[in-house]
């Protein structure tokens, strides 16, 4: 008995290196996990593999020819990446987009928010374990595919909107489709919670892991379900709304104690992931509504056909899938774009992990990633 | 170059051992779960339910040990070239090297950033490479086919054994190999 | 709060001029600059005061102005309580920059810091670990100045590819 004390007691850390080739599919990110045994001292995240100087390409093209380069910030939510660059240089510029223009960036973008989260919700339980429903959920996302494809030629890395509004428009055939999606799909969220939701062994692992405080969350800049999942009631679209959100209604799900499980707390990773399949029907709901709503028009303002924007500074910011996107744009008068800045929530989101990891094991590092949803791109632009 | 004959057990068919090893190992290509960026995303898909990568006999695989090929999906960055160099000389030979999409064939869209390595074969020795922006998931079933038919033709009992016999005259019995 | 007011609140407590920059025209977000030596008193009031309560970084940038000799950092921050923006700005001198760490005012400020100094070469006195994030270790330079310039190869690996006809010529 004293034998097995002495061994328990013969501490020695060991740093242990996971990635920026792992078995997980969030990129190519990098941990330095100091750990004794199964329990970690700390877990220090380095990142900067996918750094490709978007910021810096920004002042060797146009204005109007970055807009491919945004797709690429974030490449699951590149409908929001375009809007936020589009909506910054409009600003700058002064041009009003025309209403329908309006109404299918919302489309193009809740598409987008599903598309996103099937890939997130199916990662989280992938990571954690269970194959099936990330095979379920990539099976809806390739109708998504098609849809977005019939509407701007590319699958990923779509390059859709343009500053003044969108390139192309939709004709009622399209409609037709997103409104037979939409009604196939809402009823496989149901199947969707019945089979992984409540499953045991997510619960388990993910309840109460690595509880985030509401306080330590906005002190970190984590925004978007991250945030809700704490306890904060903040959504970009109700709060500072922008584009045609003000005209749909939508709830802002958020996290709760003992929202799911008895044991689950508000901000832990459980929590993150109830948001997300909540968020999945708010932007079904979001879709319908548009449909209805979507009325005739333009597509595009007028905009000059070399964007030259006086030489101010702007930042605009959109809820995308993950949170807040945040783009800060400099003009000093020239066709080029003077600096721009993307402000993403995966950069924040990795930086708080160093914070939270003492005392958590390596399988729950795994949990931890997957339901912060750190994608590398995001982190590195 | 099969000969195949019916005979009263049934059949059987001559062919040289190259070809019998070749169709074995083209038919389960396994492939390294790797992909850095928007590549990514396509190579999952390829994956998935519809353009079902499993049905030729490929299954991805988390560590190089058990690779046959490594996918280059994805913008390569100088920070991650030499991470992904470690990753190729852990695979053990036969290996083959695709590089999908523009920024791994040469830098893409990226080409003219500070830190981006505008190809993979700058540093690798690639086998195919695979345009488009992403490509398609039918572009990379196009791209594994031809490491297919490049596997179909390697010689490799040929260049371990073979010594081609001399052969003057054509009515002579072939001797074996 | 407007936000002429919040820079009359900040002139007031900090007792400097503050720089003002806004367009009459509306175009463009405001500005408020507050010199190098007082930034991490601003950011302290910015956070702490009541009438201000910013308690939320939304983004800290680095921009490299070579024509006025200057590398500009910005703080775009917010109020969730009061739900007020605010853009505050400062600059340092481009030879030898140098500013205060802000990140025991936001947390979230450490890995801005560090991607500032990372590719502008900002340093950050009192950051916990101050070190290249986005670029390997050992890379020369910053790559976000203006007037950079890139190695031509790195470790062996060449920056370029060689052009076609060259290639032809092989």
């Amino acid at each position: 008995m004293t034998e097995l004390v002495r061994i328990a007691e013969n501490r020695q850390e060991l740093v242990l290196n996971m990635g920026p080739h792992h078995p997980s599919t969030h990129g190519v990110l990098r941990f330095l996990v100091h750990t004794d045994g199964e329990v970690m001292s700390r877990a220090v995240p380095e990142v900067g593999y996918l750094h490709r100087g978007l910021e810096k390409m920004a002042e060797s093209v146009n204005w109007a020819g970055y807009m491919p380069f945004t797709d690429r910030v974030n490449y699951l939510e590149a409908m929001f990446t375009n809007q936020v660059y589009a909506m910054a240089v409009e600003r700058l510029l002064g041009v009003e987009v025309p209403e329908r223009a309006e109404f299918l960036r919302v489309i193009a973008c809740e598409l987008n928010r599903l598309a996103n989260h099937f890939i997130t919700l199916g990662c989280i339980t992938m990571d954690l374990g269970a194959f099936t429903p990330f095979v379920y959920l990539l099976r809806e996302r390739e109708t998504i595919n098609d849809l977005i494809e019939s509407l701007c030629g590319n699958r990923v890395t779509h390059n859709y909107m343009r500053i003044g509004g969108v390139a192309h428009d939709v004709d009622d055939d399209w409609l037709r489709h997103l409104e037979k999606f939409l009604d196939h799909f809402e009823p496989l969220i149901e199947e969707f919670r019945a089979l992984i939701v409540g499953n045991e062994i997510l619960v388990r692992r993910m309840a109460p892991v690595a509880v985030i405080c509401a306080e330590d969350a906005v002190a970190w800049g984590l925004v978007g379900p991250n945030l809700r999942a704490s306890g904060v009631d903040w959504d970009v679209r109700r709060d500072l709304p922008y584009s045609a959100y003000p005209q749909v209604e939508f709830s802002v799900p958020l996290g709760r104690d003992g929202q799911g499980d008895a044991q689950s707390i508000a901000g832990d990773c459980y929590q993150r992931f109830l948001v997300r399949v909540e968020e999945v029907r708010q932007s079904c709901r979001i879709l319908r509504q548009c449909l209805q709503k979507l009325p005739a028009g333009d597509i595009k303002a007028k905009v000059p056909k070399l964007i030259k924007p006086p030489a101010a500074e702007c930042y605009a910011a959109v809820e995308g899938a993950r949170g807040e996107i945040g783009c800060y744009v400099v003009s000093d008068g020239g066709p080029k774009p003077y600096r721009v800045k993307w402000r993403t929530s995966s950069f924040s989101a990795m930086s708080i992990i160093e914070h939270i990891s003492p005392g958590l094991m390596i399988a729950d590092l795994v949990a931890v990633i997957a339901t912060l949803d750190v994608i590398a791109p995001e982190t590195d632009r | 170059m099969t000969h195949i004959e019916r005979g009263p057990e049934g059949g059987y068919a001559v062919g040289p051992l190259d070809r019998l090893f070749n169709l074995a190992r083209k038919h389960s290509l396994w492939y390294l779960l790797f992909g850095t960026a928007c590549c990514a995303i396509e190579l999952m898909q390829t994956g998935g339910p519809r353009a079902d990568a499993d049905r030729f006999g490929m299954m991805f695989r988390s560590t190089p040990r058990q690779a046959d090929v490594l996918i280059l999906a994805g913008t390569i960055t100088y920070k991650m070239a030499s991470r992904i160099r470690l990753l190729y000389d852990q695979m053990s030979e036969p290996k083959y090297v695709i590089a999908m999409g523009s920024c791994a064939s040469t830098g893409g869209l990226f080409q003219k950033s500070y830190s981006v390595v505008n190809g993979g074969d700058l540093f690798l020795p690639v086998d195919v490479y695979i345009p488009g922006c992403p490509p398609r998931p039918e572009s990379l079933v196009e791209g594994l086919m031809t490491v297919q038919r490049l596997i179909e033709k390697e010689p490799w009992l040929k260049k371990a054994w073979g010594k081609l016999p001399e052969r003057s005259d054509p009515h002579l019995p072939k001797e074996n190999v | 709060m407007e936000a002429v007011e919040i820079k009359n609140l900040l002139q007031q407590q900090l007792g400097v001029d503050i720089e003002w920059c806004s367009d009459e025209n509306g175009v463009g977000d405001p500005f408020a600059v507050v010199p190098a030596e007082k930034w991490l008193e601003a950011c302290r009031l910015a956070r702490g005061h009541e009438q201000l309560q910013f308690d939320y970084l939304r983004a800290l940038t680095g921009t490299d102005r070579p024509e006025q000799e200057v590398i500009e950092v910005v703080a775009h921050l917010f109020s969730y309580r009061l739900r007020h923006p605010f853009v505050l700005k400062t600059r340092a001198q481009r030879t030898q920059p140098v500013l205060d760490s802000i990140s025991a005012v936001w947390p979230a400020a450490e890995w801005y810091e560090r991607e500032i100094f990372d590719l502008l070469g900002v340093d950050f006195r009192g950051h916990r670990d101050l070190r290249r994030i986005m670029m390997p270790d050992d890379w020369p330079g910053h790559p976000l100045r203006k007037d950079y310039q890139q190695p031509d190869d790195y470790h062996g690996i060449p920056t370029s590819r060689p052009r076609a006809e060259e290639q032809a010529n092989d």
